[in-house]
């Protein structure tokens, strides 16, 4: 462990700066001109996962940028309600990274990168018990023990928690271990930044390449507009989600699918895009809140799911491949709160895709709530001070938003665009993509949670591949002999590029655009799809690309929000047509991709990665590309009778049917 | 029952700027950043607002709505009168950016020089064992979303910019105050609490606590119980005695210095 260098208390006495970038001179700059910096290491991005792949840069040597469109510590990942999921075994000593692991590739339906589940199943625990020695505050077993919750989709109460403000106190924990070790290099190094710097509101439009390789990455100050060329061999993206292409989002408005469009057009990939997970509950009313988050945390401490008959209609929708693991009566299902050991889980907790269709499908047979939702009600089921402690997040939101009280009604929720599993294609063990000096990490990664992600998943995601990923780019850079160089030339036409859209006096409003193409993806490529809808979609995509290109944004270049949506509007549609391609490629229903026209679950399929590149005319490309077969001891741990629901008689032929229900060697 | 909205809304960048009018339609159930962002969409392309989760969670909208430091996401509409004018401006203490944008610099500099969290280096990774009872002050004051409502409305450095140098502000006093009782935590900070951080300033008026959007109780939890830890640290006997023989077993921490800055 390396963390001792954080934790000294020697320090001398004055005063410090500014964490966010000073930003000489506020002169007209020209096109061209950019400021220039220098580092081993540019991390994209400063949520979870962006934070724990520069600390672990640094503390491999590198010297490191941290590049945040948002001040620091604003990023998604405050969002994240839930927990952090582990297999520490705090709260059931059976839980171990076995069990995490088939949990984790159930799940994502078995379209895992399964070494990537592995590895996450693994780390995890390590990774969240440094952030405890980085300071942060779990809440506690009685033996004083990081405390776990259930979650659906996990065995065992599994996720690390503070209240319903998980994420929240991860990235400040990360944030505050980015401080400590810039004050360890005040001392040593007499300059705080002299090692690691963050530079806050600072928006990457390109990756700058040169020989196939990666030497920077060129974007804009937000509040000045003034160009920055970062020059580094090596750019970490850890860029979050896509979210705001779509209209009904628990996302905020960072998440605009940047480092996948920079990615693509880096020339690396995309992996299975076509999967958007839609969180069964976000709230529906007001308008203005449609889809904000409610966490399944209220599922997991009894909280259950209602018709307008009163109705808990989940019991109906238990399908096949879960039908050993959850209650079939209200009973059953309620005593497994006292006693998960010799009862079945509650079909409230089944993976968020199944309980989003299955709300989807209640709403639309008429039994929805009066705002179009269905009913989520803990009121009913615990008191109110055990709501008010578990819960402290919910009850403030709902209060103030919508004026209910969650301790007395229920709550009204419905589907909301959550998170893409889709992805940079990366390789599992370091993050590297497929172009050299690539790294991605995060939700903007692929493959780690298949077809759908598990709740709880994704913050411990974020700290297993950070690490990673840091690791993975501080080794690429120490095996460099000489550094890549960047002529003017390359920047120019990135310049270029970001101002048209300032200096065009006719076209559309960004935010015009922007709302279209929420509307399309929404209602075209959204939680139930088929193929003439998603046809219509490209269609619309289109159109709304040849707009893109011509759209307007009046003003000056300091803080100009609606030139920022502007820039970010490329990467959307880019994003958008992935997703469209893709869902219209795979003819079948898994996880976050449901098909009207193919409702079932293909064992061929499960074979299938779709693989979008960048088509060299704005658009992307697809193909098909073969899974790697699983690990044999990895596909021991599961029962062969398990396993013929997903994969082909030919991928099971040489598993031996008998050891793997018995006696395996882990 | 959609209406129009008066709104008078602080245009201008740290050179200068007015109050701009505006009318602006509003829905049910909206806040103010709802508005705000109708109003860019329809009529200010350029106004610049800095947010980011629309949920009360990330601290990054504030902005003083008739003259009260708000979350302007959880300010809902319906707490004002359709006839009334509402008048937005950026938070007062800090520069500004643009429009309602503020340079919050001031607190990333305040937070580096509180000596970070210390932990015994002899505790393995796992092996930390705390009572839910003890980390419960430590958790209210991590509730901080950062949104710096506290430092803007402080009176201490929004009204007396000399006193920037000298103190922190209520966030920063808070963050020690974690710090301190932080089951797990080494570091003695109560020196530099007083004498490099103004906790002497705070003359506990509370408005800290008042325009928390978390709720959190400041004033009470945290910078009081810090001013008692400090006197108890200053005219305890025993410390006494230990300094004047030399032989007090535990040191105070120093603040951390920024050796580039003057």
């Amino acid at each position: 462990m390396s963390d001792a260098e954080s934790t000294s208390d020697a320090v001398v006495s004055n005063d410090a700066a500014a964490t966010s970038t000073a930003i000489p001179g506020s002169e007209p700059v020209s096109a061209g001109a950019a400021d220039r910096y220098a580092y081993d290491v540019v991390v994209v991005g400063a949520g979870g996962s962006g934070l724990r792949a520069a600390i672990e840069a640094r503390l491999h040597g590198k010297k490191t940028a941290i590049i945040s469109k948002s001040l620091f510590g604003k990023a998604h990942t405050v969002m994240a309600e839930g927990g952090c999921a582990a297999s520490m075994g705090n709260a059931n000593p059976n839980d171990n990274w076995q069990v995490h692991y088939r949990d984790t590739m159930r799940g994502g339906k078995f379209l895992n990168n399964w070494r990537m589940a592995e590895l996450h199943a693994k780390e995890a625990p390590d990774r969240v018990w440094e952030l405890e020695a980085w300071g942060a505050v779990f809440d506690r077993t009685k033996e004083g023990k990081i405390s776990q919750r259930n979650f659906g989709g996990h065995e065992y109460p599994r996720l690390a928690h503070v209240g319903d403000r998980t994420g929240l106190e991860i990235i400040r924990t990360l944030q505050q271990k980015v401080v400590a070790m810039q004050q360890q290099d005040a001392i040593e190094l007499g300059d705080p930044e002299a090692m690691i710097k963050v530079y806050a509101e600072t928006t990457i439009t390109e990756l700058v390449k040169e020989d196939g390789k990666i030497a920077g990455a060129f974007g804009y100050f937000r509040d000045t507009g003034r160009f920055v060329l970062f020059e580094a061999p090596a750019v970490v993206l850890a860029t979050g989600g896509i979210g705001k292409t779509y209209k009904v989002t628990s996302n905020s408005w960072e998440y605009t699918g940047d480092g996948h469009a920079l990615a693509l057009r880096a020339g690396a990939k995309l992996l299975n895009m076509e999967f958007v997970q839609l969180h069964p509950t976000g709230m529906v009313w007001p308008p203005s809140v449609r889809g904000l988050l409610v966490t399944e945390s209220v599922r997991g401490d009894g909280g259950v799911l209602r018709n307008s008959e009163g109705k808990r209609f989940m019991f109906n929708y238990v399908p096949d491949v879960f039908r050993a693991q959850y209650a079939e009566t209200e009973e059953e299902a309620d005593r497994w709160y006292e006693d998960p050991d010799h009862n079945r889980r509650p079909p409230e907790l089944l993976p968020r895709d199944e309980v989003a269709r299955s709300i989807n499908s209640e709403i639309k047979a008429g039994r929805g709530s009066p705002h179009g939702g269905v009913f989520l009600d803990i009121a009913s089921r615990r008191p109110a001070d055990y709501i008010l402690q578990r819960l402290p997040s919910m009850y403030h939101q709902f209060k103030e938003l919508a004026d209910v009280d969650i301790t007395r009604e229920p709550m009204e929720i419905g589907p909301t665009c959550h998170y893409v599993m889709g992805g940079v294609e990366v390789d599992p063990d370091t993050g590297a993509a497929s172009v050299p000096g690539l790294y991605a990490v995060g939700e903007v990664s692929g493959g780690m949670h298949g077809s759908n992600r598990l709740g709880g998943n994704s913050l411990s995601d974020l700290l297993v591949f950070g690490r990673r990923a840091g690791l993975g780019a501080a080794e690429y850079v120490a095996a460099l002999t000489a550094k890549p160089v960047i002529s003017e030339a390359d920047l120019t036409s990135a310049a270029a590029s970001a101002l048209e859209p300032l200096e065009r006096s006719e076209g559309d409003s960004p935010y015009a655009l922007h709302s279209e193409l929420q509307t399309v993806m929404n209602d075209l490529v959204g939680l139930i799809r088929r193929e003439s809808e998603l046809k219509t979609a490209l269609v619309d995509l289109d159109k709304l690309r040849a707009r893109e290109a011509k759209v307007s944004a009046p003003g000056g270049r300091a803080y100009n929000p609606g030139w920022h949506l502007a820039v970010d509007l490329r990467n959307m549609l880019l994003v958008a047509e992935s997703v469209a391609q893709s869902a219209l490629e795979r003819q079948e229903s898994r996880g976050g991709h449901t098909r009207d026209d193919y409702p079932a679950m293909s064992p061929e399929w499960r074979k299938v990665n779709l693989v979008c590149s960048a088509d060299g005319a704005g658009g992307v490309s697809l193909r098909h590309q073969p899974m790697v077969p699983m690990r044999t001891d990895l596909l021991e741990l599961f029962d062969i009778g398990e396993l013929k629901k997903y994969m082909t008689d030919e991928e099971l032929a040489g598993l031996p049917g008998a050891a793997a229900a018995s006696g395996q060697e882990h | 029952m959609g209406y129009k909205a008066a709104l008078r809304v602080w245009r201008g960048d740290a050179g200068a700027g007015e109050l701009a009018d505006y009318q602006v339609e509003v829905n049910e159930g909206e806040v103010v950043l709802d508005v705000l962002h109708r109003l860019q969409a329809t009529q200010a392309s350029d106004l610049a607002i800095r947010w980011n989760c629309k949920a009360g969670k990330c601290g990054s909208c504030s902005m003083e709505i008739n003259g009260r430091p708000r979350l302007s996401c959880m300010t809902r509409m319906s707490t004002f009168e359709p006839e009334e004018t509402l008048t937005i401006t950026p938070m007062r203490t800090f520069p500004v950016i643009r429009d309602l944008v503020t340079d919050v610099s001031f607190n990333y500099a305040k937070a580096r020089e509180i000596p970070s969290f210390t932990p015994d280096p002899a505790v393995k990774l796992g092996e930390f064992r705390m009572q839910q009872v003890d980390v419960n002050r430590s958790q209210e004051f991590r509730k901080c979303i950062e949104c710096f409502l506290c430092q803007n409305t402080c009176h201490v450095i929004r009204d007396h910019t000399e006193n920037e140098h000298a103190f922190s502000g209520p966030r920063f006093l808070m963050r020690i105050a974690e710090l301190e009782m932080h089951p797990a935590d080494t570091a003695d900070r109560r020196e530099i609490a007083q004498d490099d951080f103004g906790l002497g300033y705070c003359n506990i008026t509370k408005c800290c606590t008042e325009v928390c959007p978390e709720h959190i109780k400041i004033t009470d939890n945290a910078i009081i119980p810090m001013k008692e830890r400090v006197v108890g640290r200053k005219y305890d006997p025993l410390v006494w005695l230990g300094d004047k023989i030399g032989r007090r077993a535990h040191k105070d921490t120093p603040a951390v210095a920024d050796p580039r800055r003057k």
